[in-house]
């Protein structure tokens, strides 16, 4: 269970979190939608303790995690499994390596490694890659390689920042059902970045909206999509504020 | 004015506070063994095998410039014969770890603050972090062990060929008495002087790799600031080295007086 209470960031003199609160349950997934730039990364980074909050508390079943140090958090973090925005992987490994690397730190067998990496590959359809170098590989490619990596070792609660950006409709839905299958087999605590909408619908039990640095509307995947707020119609819909007309 | 002052001390003191900060995790992270073998072996291999013909290079011109050198003011007083004992001395407590240093700096220390400042802002040290791995063991400690194994050996090497190419220099082509400066060479050399050397050489080790290291995991945003890691890891090691150098001479100097 994640629990946020009156989060506050600024960087500098620029607010970006501005009282957010909520409630993740065990084995619930959540997706967070928000404007480009409104924190929505920052939020997520904050439910791992890879950013410490200006004031508030970030608890992980029932534990708060703003106070510890980098070594107490790697305790709290062995629950967590995160997907990054830009998949961020290692650049110096191999996709195997990379795939691997948290069971290769756990000091498993290699044979062990081994059979998992290609299973996890598998599953994210990029069998067969598993020698080339993360600089060989499309946006696309290296964000499966990272969601791989993110979910080999069976955490307990996986954080996904825009899974399906940049991916074609037909892997985004592979994502998406991969996404659903990770939470059910295991009862994973689940939350979503991302800004497709049909992504959103499909994975989301519940769906969030940052705006304004808070949490603006919460609600089932319905209720969302047919509101009536001026403010999350446009943003569901896509529909832009008319400006003045340069062109 | 007094407002900026101010600034660029508490700046720089806390940057001080913050290098300790990470010395000191990296030293506990040391004596727990949480480092992997197979990183330190690689480093190990950068760090101080590919560092040689760098090594090399500066440690046997050094030693011949400073033979013809000291050669050039001796022969004046008809002293010819100390030239080489002057040599060996001064490549054995100063110029051979400090050229060392300063030569491991500009390659090594270099890279560590790119690699780690890339590594940085790609996000990729957080990944570290989310896959529950503590950044200082898995990168920090491998890279120190490296640095503070090879520097002394880097230094042996560039110290004795500093030495030979130095004789070879006095006795063939400005034509000393080899018998005689021989002797004297030994005569004067104590051993206080090597094991201040090695000594030093290992101090200089630790420092590249901690300042290359913070330096890379403090760097800004960007290419800029991946670049500007790098800038500073070289400038300060090389400042910090060069002024550690003086206190060390001085205080090992005291310490090993009676070797
Ligand atoms: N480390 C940082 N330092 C300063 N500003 C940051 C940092 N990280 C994010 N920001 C700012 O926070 C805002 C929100 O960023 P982000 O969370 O990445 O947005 P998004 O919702 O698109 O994921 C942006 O304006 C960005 O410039
Ligand atoms: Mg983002």
């Amino acid at each position: 269970m994640i629990e946020v209470r009156d989060l506050k960031k600024n960087f500098g003199s620029h607010t970006i979190l501005d009282g957010v609160s909520f409630r993740v349950e065990t084995g619930e997934s959540t997706v967070i939608i928000g404007r480009s730039g409104g924190g929505k990364s920052v939020l997520l980074k904050h439910l791992i303790g890879l950013l410490c909050p200006d004031a508030g508390e970030v608890l992980i079943d029932g534990e708060e995690i703003c106070g510890l140090n980098e070594r107490q958090l790697l305790r709290v973090r062995k629950k967590f499994g995160m997907l990054f925005q830009g998949a961020a992987l290692f650049d110096s490994l191999t996709v195997a390596e990379n795939v691997g690397f948290a069971l290769q730190r756990e000091g498993k067998p290699a044979e062990e490694i081994k059979r998992k990496v290609t299973e996890m590959l598998d599953m994210v359809e990029l069998s067969g890659s598993e020698d080339k170098k993360p600089s060989e590989l499309s946006g696309g490619m290296r964000k499966r390689v990272g969601l791989a990596r993110a979910i080999i070792y069976q955490p307990q609660i996986v954080l996904y920042d825009e899974p399906t950006t940049g991916l074609d409709p037909v892997v985004s839905d592979s994502i998406d059902q991969l996404i659903l299958r990770v939470r059910d087999r295991l009862k994973v605590t689940t939350v979503v970045v991302t800004h497709d909408m049909r992504s959103a619908r499909r994975v989301g039990q519940k769906i969030m909206m940052l705006h304004n640095g808070k949490i603006y509307v919460t609600g089932t995947p319905e209720e969302i999509f047919n509101s009536t707020d001026p403010v999350v119609h446009r943003f569901v819909n896509g529909i832009s504020v008319p400006k003045e007309h340069y062109f | 004015m007094n407002f900026f002052a101010n600034r660029i001390v508490a700046e720089w003191l806390e940057g001080l506070g913050r290098l300790a900060l990470l010395s000191k995790e990296a030293i506990s992270s040391l004596f727990t063994f949480k480092a992997s073998a197979r990183d330190f072996i690689y480093q190990l291999y950068y760090i101080g095998v590919k560092s040689q013909s760098v090594v090399l290079v500066t440690g046997a011109f050094t030693g011949m410039v400073l033979c013809a050198q000291t050669y050039f003011q001796f022969h004046k007083v008809k002293m010819d014969t100390a030239t080489l004992a002057v040599v060996s001395v001064s490549m054995c407590s100063e110029l051979g770890p400090v050229l060392t240093a300063l030569m491991v700096t500009a390659r090594v220390g270099a890279s560590m603050a790119a690699e780690l400042g890339t590594m940085k802002v790609t996000e990729q040290i957080d990944a570290l972090r989310t896959l529950a791995t503590h950044p200082v063991d898995y990168l920090v400690v491998p890279r120190l062990l490296a640095s503070i194994a090879s520097l002394p050996l880097l230094t042996a090497e560039s110290i004795m060929v500093g030495i030979i190419s130095g004789y070879l220099v006095g006795v063939y082509l400005l034509g000393i008495d080899p018998a005689y400066s021989y002797y004297n060479m030994i005569r004067y050399t104590g051993g206080a002087d090597v094991v201040i050397g090695i000594i030093k050489a290992f101090i200089f080790g630790g420092i590249i790799a901690i300042i290359g290291c913070y330096k890379g995991m403090t760097c800004g945003e960007g290419a800029e600031g991946v670049g500007r890691a790098t800038t500073e890891a070289v400038v300060y090691a090389s400042i910090t080295i060069l002024i550690t150098n003086f206190f060390l001479t001085l205080t090992l100097t005291e310490l090993l007086r009676y070797l």
